[in-house]
């Protein structure tokens, strides 16, 4: 057993785990933070996508151990005081998902994706998300959703026309 | 899916490293990223006794300039490398060429040492290096040694590389402002290349046309003979010996080498 400590969600928290644990499974088995799926298991869906020292990271191909004496955000982490984080408000205003399986990742992709680049245009969004899947193919919607979550002309537009 | 067992020792340098290295032999394998092992060991297609992890050593980050070369540490990441100004500036392609790996957070986590010691012949980097005629600094017991591109990769996920060696540069000619072109043909995002072309100064290499990344030496013969792009593209897919999957055929692959070498060549920017 190898001893870890991350500050999750703002939490710190230590743990005695199996190196082999990988940090998608840490974060949903044991401290019980489920937002984060597991889709394919293979780096490719984007599922399990969560904010590693604010960037985002494929959770099942991290290794808990490798994510010790880092910060990690999920989506749990993202709302305060029962307040929606403008992306997840910009998701539920766009219908930026259908079964819903794959809006904790996006979302935490998108957060990522915003924080490196606040005005991305169009073309940007989608290829800063070629790394999630969404297989009800709702990807029209979750583009919408970024680009109204992102502080532009682009996005407030985008906003209007679906208010 | 779960790795099989393994112990885990977090590097406290590099010398640490290559001390572990040494007591573990064909036991031990580095980490860095783990984007190319983890993905291994959950298959369990690799089931290392135990994982050396040099992904917090700062030491081997980096990208710097010594003379004529860019030297870059070997766990700069892809995101790191595509954003680099320097790299940018002197050796375009290799930025190019890290920001077309994976996806973003793929980027974020995978480093060049690591794509590098992995040696998929289908990947962005490895190409990448052949084409720029770069070198890899490998450290091991007796001391550095430095490879070129062209004797570090072997064959099919195999390189020049021992055991008890640890990868600790990557060594780039800066060539700044000079023509470069770079073709990478996929059916979906994030995918592997089904073929790739990237050429640089009349060197062209290819990715996925055979067990390594190649030279298509007879298109670079043909174009330093005065040959135009779509004349020196056709000598392309000679002296290569592609693979056949779900993907593509042989015939194929040549035909593809040959049609994303004219492009890589006729849309060469500087």
């Amino acid at each position: 057993m190898t001893h870890i400590e991350m500050t999750v969600n703002g939490d710190k928290r230590s743990d005695e785990v199996e190196p082999r644990l990988l940090l998608v499974h840490y974060l949903r088995e044991v401290l019980g933070l489920r937002a984060a799926n597991v889709g394919c298991d293979t780096t490719s869906c984007g599922a399990c996508t969560v904010l590693l020292d604010g960037e985002s990271v494929k959770s099942c191909t991290v290794l808990a151990v490798q994510a010790s004496g880092h910060e990690v955000t999920t989506t749990e982490g993202l709302s305060g005081d029962g307040e929606l984080h403008p992306v997840q408000a910009a998701f539920r205003q766009n219908h930026g998902l259908q079964c819903g399986f794959c809006t904790p990742g996006m979302v935490m992709a998108a957060v990522g994706l915003l924080a490196e680049n606040p005005h991305p245009t169009e073309a940007e969004v989608r290829e800063g998300l070629e790394g999630n899947f969404c297989r009800c193919t709702g990807y029209h919607n979750i583009i919408r959703a970024v680009l109204a979550a992102a502080d532009t002309e682009q996005g407030q537009a985008n906003a209007e026309v679906s208010a | 899916m779960i790795p099989a067992q393994f112990d885990y020792v977090a590097a406290e340098s590099a010398t640490h490293a290559l001390g572990l290295l040494a007591q573990h032999g064909d036991d031990a394998k580095l980490l860095a990223g783990g984007h190319s092992l983890l993905p291994m060991m959950k298959l369990r297609l690799a089931q290392p006794e135990v994982l050396i992890d040099i992904g917090g050593l700062t030491e081997l980050a980096g990208v710097s300039v010594d003379g004529e070369a860019l030297v870059i540490g070997a766990t700069t990441r892809h995101a790191d490398l595509a954003a680099s100004d320097l790299v940018r500036a002197e050796a375009p392609l290799l930025a190019y060429a890290a920001s077309q790996v994976g996806d973003p957070q793929i980027r974020h986590r995978g480093t060049i040492g690591g794509s590098l010691s992995h040696a998929d012949p289908a990947a962005d980097l490895p190409m990448a290096l052949v084409a720029l005629g770069g070198s890899v600094e490998l450290l091991g017991p007796g001391g550095s040694r430095t490879v070129s591109a062209d004797d570090f990769f072997l064959g099919f996920f195999e390189t020049a590389m021992q055991p008890d060696e640890l990868l600790t540069a990557i060594r780039i000619p800066r060539r700044p402002g000079v023509p470069w072109g770079y073709q990478k043909f996929v059916r979906r995002a994030n995918d592997w290349a089904i073929v790739g072309v990237a050429a640089v100064d009349g060197r062209i290499a290819l990715a996925n046309m055979g067990p390594k990344p190649l030279r298509a030496t007879a298109a670079e013969e043909a174009l330093a003979a005065g040959a135009s792009a779509a004349e020196a593209a056709q000598h392309a897919a000679e002296g290569t010996s592609p693979g056949e999957d779900i993907h593509a055929d042989r015939e194929y692959r040549r035909h593809l080498a040959k049609v994303l070498t004219r492009r890589a060549l006729e849309h060469e920017t500087a």
